[in-house]
């Protein structure tokens, strides 16, 4: 059963179906991790794996920015937020994340000056509008969004704006690639390179993972055609053992990224020493600080902050489930106690967690086939 | 937030050169270029657009996927909740 019955081109889908099942050995279990969230979000919807042989397994990786955020940044993101001269923003995204004391929004709800935004320039012109307040803004995301920021901040400090300052929690892909590939109980035979993260950093920040790791690698596209060619791509390479880069998403990826916006990121941003990521903990340079140039615009600069760190459930297993261990319904916690709307783990908590997006397409799905079995 | 908006470059301006009014599915809002000054768009190209950024320049065809991707993914409202979100209701 697929969500969306209709491919655009069912023919092409087929095909595409037909060339994995010839390439892959019937013999050999294929593990392969898609990075991106949006990829394992398009992978559930089109019902991908069940388009799949069955020895190709599907692993879902740390790409969701909502999802790996500790709660104890959402803690003190909030914390700045008491002020009462401050104006909290966040992308709609944030929203609905839980911190120990509740969500930005039932912050909001208890009167605190939360507000939604869609762009960091918006929050920036929020700033001038606001002259007697100041205006933060909650950044998350990785390379796709973290350029956006730094332009905001380089405008910001070219009109003089006083009353604006950015909580950074930019994360960078390659170090969370890094970890996962470092760590000891993964196995993973080939990676699906995140689409629209490549815009940016384009195609050779992953040479490593091939040169080093002999692990193939095909930046992809979101359609479910531009998954299955990708898929195909890697499996072509692990036939002959070859480990390289390959570009699926050409039409929108150049092989170098977008010189303007690692520019800018470059002239804002400084890697932090190091980060926690909820669910993998800490990793070395794999977050994005705010120079000291432009400190009167970093949030950790102007305000205390507190400095909260909240340990995951213990029974949530997370970890375990980003690095592919376990799959999400192998938590004791999944569809218990931890559901997209009361989420514990990380992983429930975005549309792009792969538990959210197991639980809304799989888990839902096996419901309804067993409700209907039980009235027939 | 991570899925990019694809939209078509209909107004350009003389005194704000890093802003372009684009068009998605009917929905016209002000992004920036800021981040294509090494590849700026005309009137008429098409963009994908993240938090109210354009991101880089893909042809019409890959436009129209693009929209029909988040129209299948189930994000096209989120999607244009998030274009109309752009500039602040009476702030631009």
């Amino acid at each position: 059963m697929k969500f969306v019955d209709e491919f655009r081109e069912p023919e092409v889908i087929n095909k595409a179906a037909e060339e994995i099942r010839r390439l892959a050995d019937p013999n050999r279990h294929y593990r392969i991790m898609e990075v991106c969230g949006g990829h394992t979000h398009a992978i559930y919807r089109f019902g991908l794996k069940d388009v799949l042989p069955s020895n190709i397994e599907l692993i879902h990786g740390p790409g969701c920015p909502v999802c790996v955020l500790p709660m104890g940044r959402i803690d003190d993101g909030l914390s700045l937020a008491q002020d009462p001269n401050v104006i909290f923003t966040a992308f709609g995204d944030m929203m609905r994340v839980p911190g120990t004391q509740g969500s930005p929004l039932e912050h909001k709800a208890r009167g605190m000056d939360v507000r939604i935004v869609y762009s960091p320039s918006d929050a920036l012109k929020l700033a001038q509008a606001n002259p007697d307040k100041h205006v933060m803004f909650f950044a998350i995301g990785f390379e796709t969004t973290a350029p956006s920021t730094a332009l905001t901040l380089k405008r910001a400090k070219m009109l003089g704006v006083k009353n604006f300052s950015v909580f950074c929690n930019h994360v960078t892909i390659i170090p969370a690639i890094r970890a996962i590939l470092d760590s000891p109980d993964m196995r993973l035979d080939a990676f699906i390179g995140p689409g629209h993260v490549s815009t940016v950093i384009g195609c050779r920040p992953y040479e490593w993972i091939a040169k080093d790791e002999h692990k193939p690698v095909a930046v992809s596209g979101f359609e479910p055609l531009d998954i299955l060619e990708s898929i195909i791509m890697v499996l072509r390479q692990l036939r002959v053992r070859e480990a390289k880069i390959e570009n699926q998403y050409k039409r929108v990826v150049p092989w170098e990224g977008n010189r303007a916006a690692l520019k800018a990121m470059g002239e804002v941003f400084t890697l932090r020493p190091y980060f926690e990521w909820r669910g993998l903990g800490f990793i070395s340079q794999s977050a994005l600080g705010i120079r000291d140039s432009y400190a009167e615009y970093d949030s950790e600069h102007r305000f205390h902050v507190p400095g909260v760190r909240v340990t995951d459930p213990k029974a949530a297993q997370c970890g375990e489930v980003l690095k592919g261990v376990l799959k999400p319904a192998q938590c004791k916690l999944f569809g218990k106690e931890c559901t997209p709307e009361h989420p514990i783990g990380a992983l429930m908590v975005s549309s792009e967690g792969s538990c959210a997006a197991y639980f809304n397409y799989e888990h839902r799905k096996a419901a309804m086939v067993s409700t209907i079995a039980s009235v027939a | 937030m991570c899925l990019a908006i694809p939209g078509k470059v209909v107004q350009l301006y003389d005194d704000t050169p890093n802003l372009a009014l684009v068009d998605v599915v009917g929905v016209r809002r002000k992004v920036d270029l800021g981040l294509l000054e090494n590849n700026m768009p005309v009137l008429g190209d098409w963009v994908l657009i993240h938090v109210g950024f354009a991101m880089s320049k893909i042809s019409e065809k890959d436009a129209v996927e693009q929209m029909d991707t988040l129209r299948m993914l189930g994000e096209a409202e989120a999607a244009m909740q998030e274009i109309k979100g752009y500039g602040l209701e009476g702030t631009s």
